[in-house]
């Protein structure tokens, strides 16, 4: 087995006397889906900022790529980010840019490719999360919610990252755009070898995308496996999750 | 490093790459690629020693193949293999149709005529919407107070203390100084002209209690109050809480608007009565250390020279003053749409407007005063 993409060792996370996380470990591989499941407030965003470097951890070691972010020079960590995609839980698009211009900053940002083709390529990963054509010129407040997130995703795809951090990316959707959603995500990670950390609460995207699945909780992970094996483990907030209706038709089926 | 190359094979024409094709590596193939010219059969495409390959590459090889082809969207035929090539080639085909293109203004005479016009009409509308706020303000404000209990009191007196009391030092330190500066050059002019500096009191006096005391507070409020009226009222209105108080039955207008106007129209006149004070003691100051005329004789020629209705003439203003900040604030405010730069716009525009109306409304006082011989 090669090394883990990310490698998270004993974190603690604190913020005044609450504490969220506490030696908390979790490795994630390359090339597969994890899915992050957990209670409301257990933290699931925070590790996920936490990964990517937007909050510092009150203690243990984060290592994305092999590299440990707390050593991180400037430039390193440029790099470093160059590397991987987060697209926020209500998409965090700029909302005075239009939806080409979104995905543009970064291709502007960070190649010197021809204008011409940025643009081309833009709108390539415009219609690849989904997006009408007429969709480009808009703004964010323009888009309805489902149609922001998939410019989101389009922003965060238009680098091709390696890494791909999703948070809540199907959540306000309809199911039928929801299942698209996890189709492109599935085929994405198969196609491109990408690695995807996916915070969500839909069963459904679960089952459809993940390899495994990381259950946070009692500030630490309790759980962390393929979604087969989940309904074995016996802790009365998992067996709730997947012991509804709705969870039991996922992981039944 | 990535390359491609062009040569025939059994009569077809073969398109090879080579190396890592991905968003870093193709930005230099990018012109080239445009040139290669179209052939009646589709190129073959050898990926024999290709290597990477992302969405980004497999679109420009997609786009090569699309446009080297005569007719329609030609299928994908290869000389070799490589994992990524048909999954990704697929989606960037799948995904290769170009979004819709903004169209560029056009820059004619008519449309030069069109945006006059718009804007024309534009102003108008504002005006027309401006004057039905000031309405709809007006009479929630005034029903409201035939029923005082059910007034909020609370945002109230909130607003009470954050866009009046708490302006208090400000107003009352720039006032101190500008009432140091008039004495200062009243002083200048008045030995220059008249030869004699205790007229300095006088000017003072009027200058302070009539016009500076106001218009001093009434600028200082369209700076912070205004400013701050409308990002708080904006970012509700951008984070849809405003639909929300709509939606349970409450009355924006009732809930934001008039507990901000009735807070200002209380603090407005205090300020400028601090203001009036301040300044006057900064001229009691310079007139003291500088021109050698004693508090005492300051006081009593202020009595003596200034009459008070002066102090009123310059107070009367302030409620008007007031109703300007805090109804372009308001107004301004639930003009914000969803977007950052609307936001930062009516914040612009709040400040600017209440500005500009509060030196035109003085203006107008000054004539109406002056014809009325007050």
């Amino acid at each position: 087995m090669s090394e883990p993409i990310i490698s998270v060792r004993g974190l603690k996370t604190q913020f005044g006397t609450h504490v969220v996380h506490e030696h908390l470990d979790l490795d994630i591989r390359r090339g597969e889906t994890v899915g992050v499941i957990g209670p409301s407030g257990c933290g699931k965003s925070v590790l996920l900022s936490q990964i990517v470097g937007l909050l510092k951890p009150a203690a243990g070691e984060i290592t994305v790529f092999g590299q440990t972010l707390s050593q991180l020079s400037r430039a390193e960590r440029e790099a470093l980010e160059r590397r991987w995609a987060v697209m926020f839980q209500d998409g965090a698009l700029f909302s005075n840019l239009t939806v080409r211009e979104n995905v543009l900053v970064t291709l502007k940002e960070h190649t010197d490719l021809p204008q011409k083709l940025q643009i081309e390529l833009a709108d390539m990963k415009i219609r690849m999360s989904g997006l009408g054509g007429n969709a480009a010129n808009k703004r964010p407040s323009e888009l309805s919610g489902g149609m922001r997130k998939r410019a989101a995703l389009a922003r965060a795809l238009a680098l091709d990252p390696e890494l791909l951090f999703l948070d809540e990316p199907t959540a306000g959707l309809d199911p039928i755009t929801a299942g698209r959603f996890d189709g492109l995500v599935r085929e994405l990670s198969t196609s491109l070898g990408l690695t995807v950390f996916l915070v969500t609460h839909d069963l459904d995207t679960l089952k459809a995308t993940c390899d495994r699945i990381a259950v946070l909780g009692d500030k630490r992970v309790k759980f962390f496996g393929p979604l087969a094996e989940i309904a074995r483990i016996d802790d009365p907030w998992i067996e709730e999750y997947f012991g509804g209706p709705r969870g039991r038709a996922v992981v039944e089926t | 490093m990535s390359l491609f190359s062009l040569y025939e094979r059994d009569g077809r024409t073969v398109f090879r790459v080579e190396g890592d094709w991905t968003i870093d590596t193709i930005g230099s193939m990018d012109s080239a690629l445009r040139k290669i010219e179209q052939t009646e059969q589709p190129f073959l495409l050898d990926v024999e020693d290709l290597q990477a390959l992302d969405t980004a590459g497999a679109f420009i090889i997609d786009r090569t193949l699309r446009q080297s082809c005569k007719y329609g969207d030609p299928k994908l035929e290869l000389i070799g293999d490589h994992p990524q090539i048909h999954a990704l080639m697929a989606l960037a085909r799948q995904s290769s149709a170009a979004c819709d293109v903004e169209p560029l203004a056009s820059q004619s005479i008519i449309d030069l005529l069109a945006r006059i016009g718009g804007g024309t009409l534009h102003l108008l509308d504002e005006g027309r919407k401006t004057l039905s706020f000031i309405g709809e303000t007006i009479v929630t404000s005034v029903r409201l107070l035939l029923q005082p209990h059910k007034l909020r009191w609370t945002p109230i007196v909130a607003v009470m203390e954050e866009a009046g009391l708490d302006a208090l030092p400000i107003v009352a330190f720039l006032s101190f100084f500008v009432g140091m500066v008039i004495a200062f050059i009243g002083a200048t002019i008045l030995q220059q002209t008249v030869g004699s500096t205790v007229f300095t009191v006088e000017l003072v006096g009027w200058a302070m209690l009539r016009e500076f005391g106001v218009v001093l507070t009434g600028i200082i409020l369209a700076g912070r109050t205004n400013s701050s009226f409308t990002a708080q009222i904006g970012s509700m209105k951008m984070r849809q809480e405003v639909d929300a108080m709509r939606t349970i039955g409450l009355d924006p207008i009732e809930v934001l608007v008039v507990p901000r106007v009735l807070a200002m129209l209380v603090m407005t006149p205090f300020l400028t009565f601090a203001a009036t004070l301040a300044g006057l003691f900064g001229g009691l100051v310079i007139s003291w250390v500088a021109l050698d005329i004693s508090p005492i004789l300051f006081i009593n020629r202020l009595r003596e020279f200034v009459p008070i209705q002066n102090f009123w003439v310059g107070i009367s203003k302030a409620p008007v003053f007031a109703l300007i900040v805090a109804i372009i604030a308001c107004r301004q405010g639930l003009r914000v749409k969803g977007d950052v730069q609307s936001l930062g716009r009516a914040t612009t525009a709040s400040v600017v407007h209440a500005l500009f109306l509060i030196i035109v409304a003085d203006a107008l006082f000054a004539m109406m005063y002056m014809e009325l011989g007050i």
